[in-house]
């Protein structure tokens, strides 16, 4: 497959380099708003919109951009297509904008958006770039779909507000809830680890799997925090 | 009295009640990362408090004194992020100039602040709950308050954690996850505080 050709992009974002599962990145969303799974899938839309649109204009500033202002250049131009994003959803899906509530406008902080910006539309043309952000959207609103399905699952018997499980079946509340969402991360994480040994133990190579911004601000090169180079854990006195 | 009520409701609320990480997942990323030695945590905790209650002013002074007069409410996100990250800028600058103490205990965490999704978090629900000045910067100042709490009771657990045998696939992350997720349960048992 040729490199940057609309297909790649997409596969690339879905499968190889799928932000959640593989990269493990904006996870303060994939927690918060996978309830249920249309939750789940209307803010992974969500971003996939604002991360296309972004990635789209990203790339066509990329000439214009001064590489000192770079990143808050990438702010303001995400933080207006969350905010067009945002009031397109009050006006034309309600009921979503109120499920989603705070963490719409949120969208401008999830390191996905700003990653791609800086890892590849600030590098890249304006299709592939817009591929990009296609593919790693659908890869987002896969897995917080995937994830928001199995917490409403077990934790209230439905499947996109349709019972599916037998009235015998008691949901185990506690899944919808929060801690329910800690329990749901902590074991896709532990999924991610052994298949990172399994492949490793193969002599694969499996450095693209990473616990991304979570275990540790400072690998998430791509983003703000990872400008500096300190290291909190050495600096405690 | 009433308002004096009010304000401690606010603090009740924001700190135990809905913690900012533990039941809205705002600021996860240092919440995970910054956790594994309570000195450290406790230094972030500092450094947010710090951040969050000047930011939730300023946002709050900047949303009443120039977007609503001008009738320019829906760029508040993109003004907040701005005014954010130009205020951590600052902070870093003027305590390296006059504080340089404080600046050692804090300037490596303030960078790390500017995309904590807690500090937009909070400048926003002030916005949407309609807080004055005032009841901003309390609601601000407990958020953090609840932070700090939540990051140094986990680093505690990790420190203890540390020595003991984890199955191979839930070292590091996975843990640390089931760690938030029980005390996110225990957090649950604040709401019948309200």
């Amino acid at each position: 497959m040729k490199q940057g050709s609309a297909v790649e992009r997409l596969k690339n974002g879905i499968i190889t380099e799928n932000p959640t599962f593989v990269l493990t990145l904006g996870m303060c969303p994939t927690l918060a708003v996978t309830t249920s799974a249309i939750n789940g899938l209307g803010m992974g839309l969500t971003t996939m919109a604002v991360l296309a649109l972004s990635n789209m204009f990203i790339s066509m500033l990329r000439k214009v951009i001064p590489d000192k202002v770079r990143i808050p250049a990438f702010i303001v131009v995400i933080a207006s297509f969350v905010t067009v994003v945002e009031l397109l959803l009050k006006a034309y899906i309600p009921f979503l904008y109120d499920a989603l509530g705070l963490y719409i406008p949120l969208i401008v902080v999830n390191c996905i958006i700003l990653g791609r910006a800086e890892a590849y539309a600030s590098k890249n043309g304006v299709i592939s770039s817009l591929f990009d952000g296609i593919g790693m959207g659908l890869g987002f609103t896969v897995a917080l779909t995937i994830i928001g399905a199995v917490r409403e699952l077990i934790g209230a018997g439905q499947l996109f507000g349709y019972s599916v499980m037998p009235a015998s079946y008691v949901p185990c509340s506690i899944f919808v809830l929060a801690p329910g969402a800690f329990f749901v991360l902590a074991a896709l994480t532990a999924i991610q680890n052994k298949v990172k040994i399994a492949g490793e133990k193969k002599g694969k190579d499996m450095s693209k799997i990473q616990s991304g911004c979570c275990s540790d601000c400072m690998n998430c090169s791509d983003t703000l925090c990872g400008q500096r180079k300190e290291e909190p854990d050495n600096g405690n006195n | 009295m009433e308002t004096i009520k009010d304000l401690l409701i606010i603090l009740i609320s924001s700190s135990l009640v809905s913690n900012v990480v533990l039941s809205q997942f705002l600021g996860l990323c240092p919440f995970l990362g910054v956790s594994k030695k309570i000195n450290t945590a406790a230094g972030m905790g500092t450094a947010v408090i710090f951040v969050i209650t000047l930011a939730s002013a300023v946002a709050g002074l900047i949303y009443k004194f120039i977007l609503v007069p001008l009738d320019l409410t829906y760029l508040q996100t993109i003004v907040f992020i701005l005014v954010i990250a130009a205020l951590v800028q600052f902070v870093e600058m003027f305590l390296k100039k006059f504080m340089p103490s404080l600046y050692q205990a804090l300037g490596v965490y303030l960078p790390l602040i500017t995309t904590n999704c807690a500090v937009l978090g909070v400048a926003l629900t002030n916005v949407q709950k309609n807080y004055g000045i005032l009841q901003g910067i309390v609601n601000g100042f407990a958020t953090a308050v609840g932070f700090t709490i939540s990051i140094v009771i986990l680093a505690g657990i990790r420190e203890k954690m540390e020595y003991n045998d984890i199955p191979e696939s839930f070292k590091g992350m996975p843990i640390v996850l089931v760690t938030a997720g029980l005390m996110a349960i225990a957090f649950c048992g604040f709401s019948g505080l309200l």
